[in-house]
């Protein structure tokens, strides 16, 4: 039996006015583990991760998500089950614990900790200007406010490109650790030596188009 | 004593043109021409309005002359602004709509709890300040929101990627470009009568109005001002934000100005 698939592409192609960014993608990702989607830069890897939680749309096919076409999905409610962190940290003015609370401003300070201590980050930052973190922590600290809204999903576009080695690899068993309690993880990088270390399988993207789908089983999560 | 200006009197004026010109000649800023041009223009465009003005608001011409005035200088102020912010999409509309509410507004407020008598010589000149004072706040507020959405693109999209909705996504910057126009207004605001006086009250002066009755119209001028620039600029913002993100909570793509 196929395992159960998270987001499945059917047919997708986005396009710039003067290119096709994808060109007639069809994929399954499947919801266990880490799946990342490598390539070089300017193959479509982004927009890619962006189709998953409707920051863009397709201009032909379908993506869904857990069966479901995402059009018809609520998009607001679709962005809390998968959250995202992007390429470069992206921290609100204020506080750590400020920018926690845009993801959930019900969020309590119990809530807040957790979700610090599930990114190896100590709680004690939450009353910390956001700006002044390093940035891994930072980059920490935008996974925690996407964990603060429950995700089922993390969509992760090349979270550790601007990080120094040390700071890239608590981030990646930060990822690891979530991925073995049940987060689905689609995790796009350049970085082949990367890919090897975390994925549980490797999708190709070359220039728009899924180049060989190469499924390198990395062990199960 | 009345301060009436002669035609010998504005030919004689124009020797202050010369003296702009002049300088401009003496320090080789280039900009005679343009001087000389834009003096030219504004006497002409002031002449015409005079004679057109004559015709709109002279006793006895019906009320409806002055509304269709004041409809033309919404119109046009639209596409001066449009001008001004070729970057900020969709400004036509949402200029002519953020200055048609500011009239409705100011000029319901002057006229229907009756601060002045409504008739063309007071419904013209009052429309023309509203609309010529609160242009500027109105382009600012425009271009500052575009910009900001462009330029932090990734702070916004961050917001929206953690299923915040695209009106409460956009509003730290919807707040910040309705400081920043509205700012400048409320310091000229604060600032009136001490570093400078404005042009209602010194020509009511110079046309020979009691300095108190001057102070009073202007006073009134002032505030209907401060209303307009907020209700414009509101309007441009909140306009903005429904034509910057689509239905499903996406920013649209925003070209930097160069592409422009």
């Amino acid at each position: 039996m196929r395992p159960l698939a998270a987001f499945e592409f059917q047919r997708v192609s986005v396009w710039r006015v003067d290119r096709r960014v994808l060109d007639d993608v069809t994929a399954r990702i499947p919801a266990a583990g880490i799946t990342v989607v490598a390539g070089p830069s300017g193959a479509g890897k982004t927009t890619l991760l962006r189709l998953c939680n409707r920051l863009e749309i397709p201009d032909a096919g379908t993506v869904s998500y857990h069966g479901q076409p995402l059009d018809e999905l609520d998009p607001l409610l679709l962005r809390r089950r998968v959250g995202m962190v992007f390429q470069r940290p992206t921290p609100f003015p204020g506080t750590v614990a400020d920018n926690l609370a845009v993801a959930s401003p019900g969020a309590g300070s119990g809530d807040m900790c957790t979700a610090l201590t599930r990114v190896a980050l100590d709680p004690g930052l939450l009353s910390q200007d956001a700006r002044t973190l390093s940035g891994g922590e930072l980059q920490r600290m935008c996974l925690a406010r996407t964990l603060v809204t429950q995700p089922e999903t993390l969509l992760l576009d090349e979270p550790t490109s601007a990080l120094d080695a040390q700071p890239k690899l608590v981030f990646e068993s930060t990822a690891r650790g979530l991925a073995a309690q049940g987060i689905t993880i689609i995790w796009v990088t350049h970085d082949d030596a990367q890919a090897g270390r975390i994925a549980d399988r490797v999708y190709r993207l070359r220039d728009g188009h899924l180049a060989g789908v190469s499924v390198e089983e990395a062990g199960e999560p | 004593m009345n301060a009436t200006v002669s035609w010998a009197g504005l030919a004689v004026s124009l020797s202050l043109v010369a003296v702009a010109a002049g300088i401009s000649w003496w320090q080789r800023l280039g900009l005679q021409r343009q001087i000389l041009i834009a003096a030219g223009r504004a006497l002409a465009q002031l002449l015409l309005v005079g004679a057109a003005l004559t015709l709109v608001v002279s006793p006895g011409r019906p009320i409806w002359w002055s509304w269709l005035w004041v409809a033309a200088m919404l119109g046009y102020a639209a596409t001066v602004a449009r001008r001004r912010a070729p970057e900020v999409p969709h400004l036509l509309g949402l200029a002519l709509a953020s200055f048609t509410a500011a009239a409705v507004v100011t000029l319901g407020v002057l006229f229907g709890l009756h601060i002045f008598p409504l008739n063309g010589r007071t419904l013209v000149p009052i429309a023309g300040m509203m609309i010529g004072n609160s242009m500027t706040a109105t382009v600012l507020a425009g271009r500052r929101l575009t910009d900001e959405l462009r330029d932090k693109r990734e702070e916004v999209e961050a917001r929206l990627a953690l299923g915040q909705p695209s009106r409460q996504a956009a509003t730290p910057y919807v707040r910040g470009a309705l400081r920043a126009a509205l700012t400048p207004q409320i310091e000229t605001t604060k600032a009136t009568g001490l570093v400078f006086l404005p042009g209602a009250m010194t020509g009511l002066i110079l046309a020979g109005a009691a300095p108190v009755q001057a102070v009073l119209v202007q006073a009134v001028v002032m505030f209907l001002v401060l209303a307009a620039t907020a209700t414009t600029t509101v309007v441009i913002a909140l306009g903005l934000i429904r034509r910057l993100f689509t239905p499903d909570h996406r920013l649209v793509y925003l070209p930097t100005p160069a592409d422009h």
